[in-house]
């Protein structure tokens, strides 16, 4: 019902063309945080380990089943169902790095690509097996479904809003988390010399593994934020591969890069998909990357390393 | 047990070491060469799907193997091959002449693509190479006036002096002459100095460079080569399918790529074939087991996904040679008995080489 109202002001809106540009702007913004949120995750682990995840998106896809399975079967509310799946997450996220990653590192970056790979593969797979669930197309509940908010003549969707929302509340807590706990500057310190943090006394493989853990939290609450704009589905984690172009644009080893890349390649993928031709949206995220890469391959914050030998 | 006395550095770079070899590959040869008329209609045809995505995976292998670059956007090099193949025959071209525009036109967008190559590595070109093959993907299906867009195209049997190869026994003898001569080209290839070239590059791209190799050169060349390899595959993967469609050469075609040579074996020549029989026998294997499985998971479209992902997950941890490693495990053990050590192939403890260094 609101839905068709939407549509109609919109159609009303169509003269205006500032009001429809803020309009794309902002769902524009609100797709690009949930890249860069898929992005921190990718740089998360990439910082720790070295390893660049592929299995970043079936993560979060595993994540939004998770909060829609707790909410259908046990019950939960909203934001129990939140919590419940973060901590799945994480806990898959440790597990991820005990069993499958730790034995593995040392070995050459591709075997390890395919690994994670893999992994995508494996919770993919899982998922559809799921009797009455892992083949359909879900909804998750969330309170603020259909909920629109009108400013002027400016329309938006409270999902959009809580997309910005949390992203903006979740990277201050992870700012926070990295500047003043001893857990955060002990990941750093980790990810910038492992072996130097290790004869400092920090644990660098527990560390690592909190890290996965943390990636996995970060994915449920990107799977999350998604699931009331696209529906939950086992394959909703294919926008994982438009996460990576995120996180190159941004420089593969800034968290700041990574939420700056994802909305800078959502803005740009949110304006070629009204302004250019059909067909331009789905490749303007990998255009984008290919330039960057051309013209700055060390991305936006990226650090210049010059390898010695 | 085998003595092999060298008398002649020339033994070193024969293609076939000694009389097993000969026995051996000459036994395949001749079974391959019988396979049409002990096999039924269907599996000549899995096994002629074998020998064309062998001939792509010669080409990754090559390129990721043997030189050490990835590739995530390889089905795009296997659609160009094809949609060349399509069109030209369409215009009524011959079929080799068309194979040739094919790879070459592959070769081609293969130097274009190598070239961000030069600059970037790792985990960077990886992504350039996805990019890549979506933005080729995504052109076949734009692009309709050429390639006839989503709803695809149709080919004819490929045509050769006049006498068209519309039997599978034919396209069989016909994929099975120009797999064997891509594979004696790379062999030839990987016992030149080309070959050493490239696997110096993978092993370290500092000594490769002190020693005197041109980078630039011989990574544009691994990848020329790497995509002519997937351009003739992907021609005779359009003739054995008769219709393409863009989506068939996407990422999931890439992945599957990448897949068959990490399983059957990186650095392995046989690992190439060895993958392509993996790719193409596994869903066979599924489709028995399914009936011993539970309804929800036996008829779950996600089986053959996960069994693709256990499989990959258990060799990259315990195999990383993949089943050719595996072979040379078994041969050892068949030449040594019973005389085999369980440490003999005990891999060497290996760490991480950091790419953190200022």
């Amino acid at each position: 019902m609101i839905g068709i109202y939407a549509k109609r002001v919109l159609c009303k809106n169509k003269g205006n063309a500032s009001v429809q540009f803020v309009q794309l702007l902002i769902s524009g913004v609100a797709q690009g945080c949930i890249y860069g949120l898929i992005a921190l995750g990718f740089v998360l682990i990439y910082k720790a380990t070295e390893i660049v995840s592929f299995a970043q998106g079936e993560l979060m896809m595993v994540g939004a089943f998770i909060g829609v399975a707790v909410m259908a079967y046990l019950e939960f509310p909203f934001w129990l169902a939140v919590i419940a799946s973060m901590a799945a997450m994480a806990l898959l996220g440790l597990l991820l790095e005990r069993m499958v990653i730790r034995p593995v590192l040392g070995q050459p970056a591709f075997s390890i690509v395919m690994l994670t790979i893999g992994i995508g593969y494996l919770l993919r797979g899982l998922v559809t097996m799921i009797p009455g669930m892992g083949t359909e197309t879900l909804t998750l509940n969330v309170p603020y479904k259909d909920v629109t908010m009108a400013w002027g003549s400016l329309i938006l969707g409270a999902e959009q809003l809580a997309v910005i929302a949390v992203t903006t509340v979740l990277c201050a807590l992870l700012f926070v988390m990295f500047r003043y706990t001893r857990m955060g500057v002990a990941m750093q310190a980790a990810s910038q010399n492992q072996l130097a943090a290790y004869y400092m006394g920090i644990p660098v493989q527990r560390i690592n593994g909190l890290v996965w853990a943390l990636a996995g939290m970060v994915a449920a609450v990107a799977g999350l934020l998604l699931a009331p704009i696209t529906f939950v589905y086992a394959n909703m984690g294919f926008i994982g591969l438009k996460a990576f172009p995120a996180a190159v644009v941004g420089g593969f080893g800034s968290l700041p890069g990574a939420i700056v890349g994802g909305l800078v390649i959502g803005i740009i993928e949110s304006l070629s998909g009204f302004y250019l031709p059909e067909g331009f949206k789905d490749v303007a995220a990998y255009v984008v990357v290919l330039i960057m890469l051309m013209v700055r391959p060390n991305g936006l914050f990226g650090e210049r390393l010059v390898k010695k030998v | 047990m085998r003595f092999i006395f060298k008398t002649s550095y020339l033994q070193d770079i024969r293609l076939a070491r000694h009389g097993g070899h000969v026995f051996w590959y000459g036994l395949l040869g001749l079974a391959l060469l019988a396979a049409p008329w002990g096999l039924p209609e269907y599996w000549l045809a899995q096994l002629t799907f074998v020998l064309i995505y062998g001939i792509a995976g010669l080409g990754l292998m090559l390129l990721s193997g043997y030189t050490g670059q990835f590739s995530l956007g390889h089905a795009a090099f296997l659609g160009v091959g094809a949609y060349t193949q399509a069109l030209l025959t369409a215009m009524g071209w011959p079929f080799f002449l068309a194979l040739a525009c094919a790879a070459l036109l592959s070769a081609a967008v293969g130097i274009v693509v190598g070239l961000p190559a030069l600059r970037v590595k790792g985990i960077y070109l990886a992504i350039a190479t996805l990019a890549f093959g979506f933005i080729v993907e995504e052109s076949f299906a734009r692009w309709e006036s050429v390639t006839g867009g989503n709803k695809g195209i149709f080919l004819q049997p490929p045509q050769i002096m006049g006498h068209a190869f519309e039997s599978s026994e034919g396209f069989y003898f016909l994929c099975l002459a120009i797999a064997v001569a891509c594979t004696l080209a790379i062999l030839n290839l990987l016992r030149a100095p080309t070959g050493r070239a490239f696997v110096a590059i993978r092993d370290s791209e500092i000594s490769a460079q002190s020693m005197g190799i041109h980078l630039a050169y011989y990574k544009t060349l691994s990848f020329a080569l790497s995509a002519a390899l997937a351009g003739i595959a992907g021609a005779l993967y359009a003739h054995k399918l008769q219709f393409i469609t863009p989506e068939q050469f996407g990422i999931v075609q890439s992945i599957d790529l990448l897949l068959m040579i990490v399983i059957g074996g990186l650095g392995s020549v046989h690992g190439a074939f060895l993958g392509a029989m993996f790719l193409i026998f596994m869903p066979q294997l599924i489709g028995l087991g399914k009936d011993w499985l539970p309804e929800s998971i036996g008829q779950s479209p996600g089986l053959q996904t996960f069994v693709y992902g256990a499989v990959l997950i258990a060799f990259v941890m315990f195999e990383p040679l993949g089943i050719y490693g595996r072979w040379i495990k078994v041969r050892a053990w068949l030449q040594l008995f019973p005389f085999y050590r369980r440490g003999m192939f005990k891999r060497q403890k290996s760490f991480q080489k950091s790419e953190r260094l200022r």
